[in-house]
């Protein structure tokens, strides 16, 4: 009896033993409470542990297209052309400069020399060939539009088409030839300027040959239930790029270390940094996956983590009012609309949309459930980007403007409405869907309109049936890739779409005609110009009426300096030091 | 006992069978899916469609679930649509974790539940019984996402002692070949991540161990008096027995059977409530990934996952049956 009393008695000791071990540490400096950069040894720069939402997928730019992913890829590897800081403005990358021939289809990009991968191959023209041709030539489940979903936004197609892959047909590419060492050139199969600022995009990051075919980057196998599935060991050990950190290590649901690159081009005896400071000033980068808000939260105020990104709304109060933390905007790159179908009547008539515009309290709207982070957008594409016009028609809320409209358009207020909103999510441009309609649901009624509410599961049942074209007023928005007007108003309206009714209506030809022209045009101010005159023309006919634009926050603590918050959520982490 | 053991193994047939068959109908029945989770609101109907056919999506339910039986039987449990890694791998990596924090959680709820259950006993209506119960109370009807936010709000963020996310501190590097992390702490005779391991330990624990906590304490008790009053105990008493002695070798001896089979039972809900308190702490166990695959859609991981917990409860469960027998002779299991 006393042998088997010992049997609970033994864990009991065993935890009495765990807990006293845990409490007895109490001073010891690896607990929270304390900041990650003060413990760090090493090379003085310190450590930062920044809170990321998620595991990234993968490691190799191409497969993947979330941003967790991205956030990762964007310290490891680096494009031929990137953003500056803060903007989405396109500067030198790994391409030192480039010009276009006059057709618009032959790219010369002349790369800088001097720069290593982190495996100490040498960056060339080759090398970028390698990894465009490697892109192009991509078969199987690699077409998948989920694993090479910005190939197929910027490219298209592939080198051979698979109708059961779901990738278009045509290939915006042609080929990529290395003239020298130093200069590549990217045919395209039409001309395009829009492909420029996709090159930003992390998929299009420069991989090193080497590394890729060491470890395995293209094999893997399909296993039952169609899901490509590698065996290489590339993307999730081995990813080799020129940027200014490296891989060291990668624990799934625990955290991913980077490690500064000594080697990073351009570092000099008096420029230790790198090419124009750009050099990392930490020692070592961790991210570390924390999926709940609230526990985001708690850790960045433990001292857990250093910062993290997608702050909620109803958290930013609580951070700033805490000495030790602070908030940075992220510049507005995101755009909520209220759209309409336009083949639909009684918004073919476009007086009637005019009346729903002038009775939409936007100004209210953004005023009451933005948290004093959002704008009233005036046109479908934030202010930040290239091709905004200032002098677009505006259609502040005005009421008996509308009824007086309507009666132009012969017909007797109340005219009814089904006015759409999603619900199950929450996005930047759109954090409450349902008070955002409530709002406008009452100012219409002022307006003269009848609404008659409908609602649906944002994914897939509202986005579905607005893809459809089956929602007559409804509230969507979007955020954007990268820093190209075609990436706002060329998605929404460059081609006839169901959604805005485009593809029975033809009120909206003549912009489409001038989007296509502009994505081709390679002379930057005259393309600013056409995106200006499609702003103008886009407003006049309406076919939605853009509300909101909002700027998401990342948070920090208040030691951490150097970060510059990037609207397309594109930033290095070279520039930041800690304490 | 053999046949025992071998009869309740063969039930594990048709109970994984059904359990499959019931997560494989319900998450499909579910809005959205894989492909539309995958691709986002950039979703065109025409990739939704291709992505779809590609996962064999398009294809009748019972085509699908004969399919995923057949790769069943060979063991095999897929590959995770957002990792792309095996699940079987990602169960090697994650389940560890939550079973580590499983046992610290019952070690948690047994080592305060019983002796907290046995004094209410021993002072049955007096305050101490009274204020057992008001904790047992607390205990069951905290939820324990709040109480884990309560937890770290005082411990971690206001005092500072423990940490509030994750395993181990991110600063400590030890190698893992077991993915036991306080095993791995040993092996790497690593002491200073064998205390930061077990701090992160601590508050996840007592999150998760509550519920179990309080429910022991109350059978415990109603055990205790119950035992109390039989003649046996009786007879040790009026034999001169120290109370010590009658309390421990006759009323909590006899006591242990209904809490052992409670004991058994928590280990059910402990797994489940690893889902929320694995969540809260970033604890990255069986319950955080299933939460992220079902918001993912991300099929073969739910259906494995859940799979995979289904017959660790069915084991645990069967474990309990067989303690039964050591606890109490007269129902020796070989009879």
């Amino acid at each position: 009896m006393r042998g088997k009393l010992l049997k609970f008695a033994l864990p009991l000791v065993a935890f009495l033993a765990l807990i006293a071990a845990g409490c007895g540490g109490g001073d010891n400096e690896s607990t929270g409470g304390t900041s990650p950069s003060e413990t760090t040894g090493g090379g003085g720069g310190g450590t930062l542990v920044f809170g990321s939402a998620a595991d990234p997928v993968a490691l190799d730019g191409i497969l993947v297209s979330d941003g967790e992913s991205s956030r990762v890829i964007e310290q490891i590897f680096e494009t031929l052309v990137m953003l500056k800081p803060g903007t989405t403005d396109v500067e030198p990358g790994l391409a030192e400069s480039w010009e276009a021939s006059d057709d618009g289809t032959a790219w010369t990009f002349h790369l800088r020399q001097g720069v290593k991968f982190q495996d100490g191959t040498d960056f060339n023209a080759d090398a970028v060939c390698f990894n465009f041709d490697r892109w192009y030539n991509f078969k199987g489940s690699f077409q998948n539009p989920s694993a090479t979903y910005y190939w197929q936004t910027i490219f298209g197609g592939f080198a051979t088409y698979d109708p059961k892959s779901g990738a278009p047909k045509d290939s915006l590419y042609k080929s990529c030839e290395a003239t020298d060492e130093n200069t590549a050139v990217i045919t395209l199969t039409t001309p395009s300027s829009a492909f420029l600022a996709g090159l930003t995009l992390t998929p299009f990051s420069i991989a090193s040959p080497k590394a890729l075919q060491d470890f395995g980057a293209d094999e893997g196998s399909v296993d039952a239930d169609g899901i490509f599935h590698p065996t290489g060991t590339y993307s999730t050990e081995h990813p080799t790029g020129t940027g200014p950190f490296m891989f060291k290590s990668w624990t799934r649901g625990d955290k991913l270390v980077l490690d500064r690159f000594p080697g990073y081009w351009g570092a000099t005896s008096d420029n230790p940094t790198g090419f124009n400071g750009t050099g990392a000033k930490i020692d070592q980068l961790i991210f570390r996956p924390i999926a709940d808000n609230a526990a985001r939260l708690q850790a960045l105020q433990t001292g857990e983590i250093n910062g993290y990104d997608l702050v909620e709304p109803q958290d930013i109060p609580t951070i700033q009012e805490n000495s030790d933390l602070q908030i940075l905007d992220r510049p507005a790159f995101n755009v909520g609309y209220v759209g309409f179908n336009i083949s639909m009547p009684p918004l073919d008539d476009p007086k009637v949309r005019q009346a729903i515009a002038y009775g939409l309290d936007r100004q209210g709207v953004v005023d009451s459930f933005y948290g004093g982070r959002g704008e009233v957008a005036k046109e479908f594409m934030p202010p930040s980007l290239f091709g905004y016009a200032d002098d677009v028609p505006e259609y502040t809320f005005d009421p008996e403007k509308s009824k007086q409209l309507l009666q132009e358009a012969g017909l007797t207020p109340p005219v009814k409405i089904d006015f759409w909103y999603p619900t199950d999510v929450s996005r930047p441009y759109m954090p409450d869907p349902k008070r955002n309609f409530e709002a406008f649901s009452a100012s219409l009624e002022q307006a003269g309109f009848k609404v008659v509410p409908h609602t649906a599961p944002w994914s897939p049942d509202y986005l579905g049936k607005s893809d459809e074209g089956q929602l007559q007023v409804y509230l969507l928005g979007w955020t954007g890739d990268f820093g190209d007007p075609d990436d706002f108003i060329g998605v929404f309206f460059r081609s006839p779409q169901k959604q805005w009714g485009t593809t029975d209506s033809h009120e909206m030809d003549d912009v489409q005609k001038l989007l296509e022209q502009a994505r081709a045009e390679t002379d930057e101010a005259k393309r600013t110009e056409m995106y200006q005159e499609a702003n103008r023309q886009i407003m006049t006919i309406l076919p939605g009426v853009p509300y909101a634009h909002n700027k998401p926050a990342v948070a920090f603590q208040a030691n951490v300096s150097g970060y510059v918050p990037s609207p397309v959520d594109l930033q290095s982490f070279a520039t930041v030091s800690v304490g | 006992m053999l046949r025992f053991v071998v009869r309740r193994l063969l039930l594990l047939v048709p109970i994984l069978l059904g359990v499959s068959l019931l997560v494989f109908v319900w998450i499909r029945a579910l809005p959205g899916g894989p492909a539309t989770a995958l691709l986002g609101e950039r979703a065109t109907p025409e990739a939704v469609a291709a992505l779809e056919h590609q996962y064999g999506l398009d294809k009748p339910i019972y085509v699908q679930y004969s399919k995923y039986v057949k790769q069943l039987a060979t063991l095999q449990l897929g590959t995770s649509s957002t990792s792309r890694q095996e699940v079987t791998t990602e169960i090697r990596q994650r389940f560890p974790a939550t079973v580590e924090l499983t046992i610290a959680a019952g070690l948690f709820a047994v080592i305060f539940g019983i002796p907290l259950g046995f004094i209410a006993a021993k002072h049955y209506q007096g305050p101490v019984d009274h204020t057992s119960l008001v904790i047992s109370l607390i205990g069951i009807s905290t939820p324990i996402f709040f109480l884990a936010l309560i937890l770290k709000y005082v411990f971690s963020v206001r005092l500072g002692w423990l940490p509030s996310v994750g395993r181990m501190s991110v600063l400590i590097d030890i190698p893992h070949p077991t993915n036991f992390y306080l095993l791995d702490a040993i092996l790497a005779r690593n002491w200073d991540a064998f205390v930061d391991v077990s701090k992160h330990l601590i508050l996840p624990a007592i999150a998760l161990g509550s519920i179990p906590l309080a429910i022991i304490a109350r059978i415990t008790r109603a055990s205790v008096l119950d035992v109390q009053n039989e003649d046996y105990v009786r007879t040790a008493q009026a034999k001169g027995l120290a109370p010590r002695s009658v309390d421990f070798h006759h009323v909590l001896r006899n006591a242990m059977l209904p809490i052992s089979t409670i004991i058994g039972l928590q280990v059910g809900l402990l797994l489940s409530g690893a889902v929320l308190t694995e969540t809260v702490f970033a604890f990255p166990g069986i319950g955080s990934w299933l939460v992220d695959a079902i918001k993912a859609r991300n099929y073969p991981v739910i259906q494995g996952g859940v799979l995979f917990v289904a017959v660790i409860v069915v084991f645990v469960n069967l474990l309990v049956d067989l303690s039964y027998g050591v606890l109490n002779p007269r129902i020796r299991l070989s009879k």
